[in-house]
């Protein structure tokens, strides 16, 4: 399988998330700074966390108007995968490839710390190492993550099975007590109608290996070896 | 020409930067403040003269970049 990971001003996890993809698919993949025009032949485009921009603005709104980003939707349109963690969700929900919008936490407060979710779709490109209802752990690390979509693109993502992952207890319940930043119904990631568009504020790339204290993050990334 | 754009959270949207605002004046013993809604203000220097057409880029601006009309409404003023 292979990656390329876009880099913008600001970007501080393009590094963790091309280890992850190293590790994991054995394949380097390959920057892409944001001043680009056009993208390598890969399979899958990741777009990693940090504050592109400094956040200015609002967090993604800077980076979502980048050179590079006609031909990431362009990649998209043909049916190429891709990855958004962090800004990156932030940055897809800018460019409209994912819908709705990721507001101020509501604490108000930067959360770092690590969460669980509940896979909540294990039937995507993203997910299918997992299993239906699995909960995860897996860390955060954001200020912005208080997912907002209005009432009828939620009803859609939900009737469509598109909410891929949840903020969730030990049990795998969704409750407030677990939710860490107000996110609409414990929403921590969503799939674009095709399903090869996954944007996501939690950070897979940082649960890969023992030496990050465990390994649940993998799945994501052997399950886009398996797809693509 | 200046261009002023208010970008404001539309109604139904959660603002927390609002809410933690709207205790503080309360704390300073101003009392009878029912709501905060936090906004922006951007101002904007264009080379246009002619108001019809200022208002049409900064129209398209808001659309494309100043404002996430997922989340937020805005208004132009011309100075």
């Amino acid at each position: 399988m292979k990656s390329a990971v876009l880099v913008f001003p600001g970007i501080n996890r393009e590094r963790d998330m091309a280890r992850a993809f190293r590790e994991v698919t054995g394949v380097e993949p390959i920057m892409v700074w944001h001043t680009e025009t056009e993208l390598p032949d890969v399979d899958v485009v990741a777009v990693p966390g940090g504050f592109s921009y400094g956040d200015y603005l609002r967090c993604g709104a800077i980076a979502a108007r980048s050179p590079i980003i006609p031909a990431l939707k362009a990649h998209a349109a043909k049916g190429g995968y891709v990855l958004g963690v962090c800004n990156g969700f932030q940055i897809l929900t800018e460019t409209g490839l994912l819908p709705g919008a990721l507001m101020r936490n509501a604490s108000l407060r930067f959360v770092c710390r690590e969460v669980r979710l509940r896979v909540d779709n294990a039937n995507t490109a993203f997910t299918s190492a997992y299993t239906a209802g699995q909960v995860i752990r897996c860390p955060i690390a954001h200020g912005e993550g208080n997912y907002f979509a209005d009432a009828e693109t939620l009803k859609r993502l939900e009737g469509d099975g598109r909410v891929v992952f949840r903020y969730c207890d030990e049990a795998g319940e969704i409750t407030d007590a677990a939710n860490p930043n107000g996110a609409i119904d414990g929403i921590a990631g969503i799939v674009d109608e095709t399903g090869r568009v996954l944007g996501m504020m939690p950070h897979p790339e940082n649960l890969i290996e023992a030496l990050q204290g465990g390994i649940d993050g993998r799945g994501i990334f052997e399950s886009l070896g398996r797809a693509a | 020409m200046k261009a002023r754009v208010t970008v404001t959270l539309k109604h139904g949207v959660l603002d927390p930067q609002g809410k933690a605002i709207q205790g503080a004046p309360k704390s300073l013993g101003f009392g009878g403040v029912d709501d905060v809604r936090q906004g922006k203000l951007i101002e904007l220097e264009l080379a246009e003269t002619d108001r019809a057409a200022a208002e049409a880029v900064v129209t398209d601006m808001c659309e494309k970049l100043l404002a996430n009309t997922v989340i937020e409404n805005y208004r132009i003023e011309l100075v």
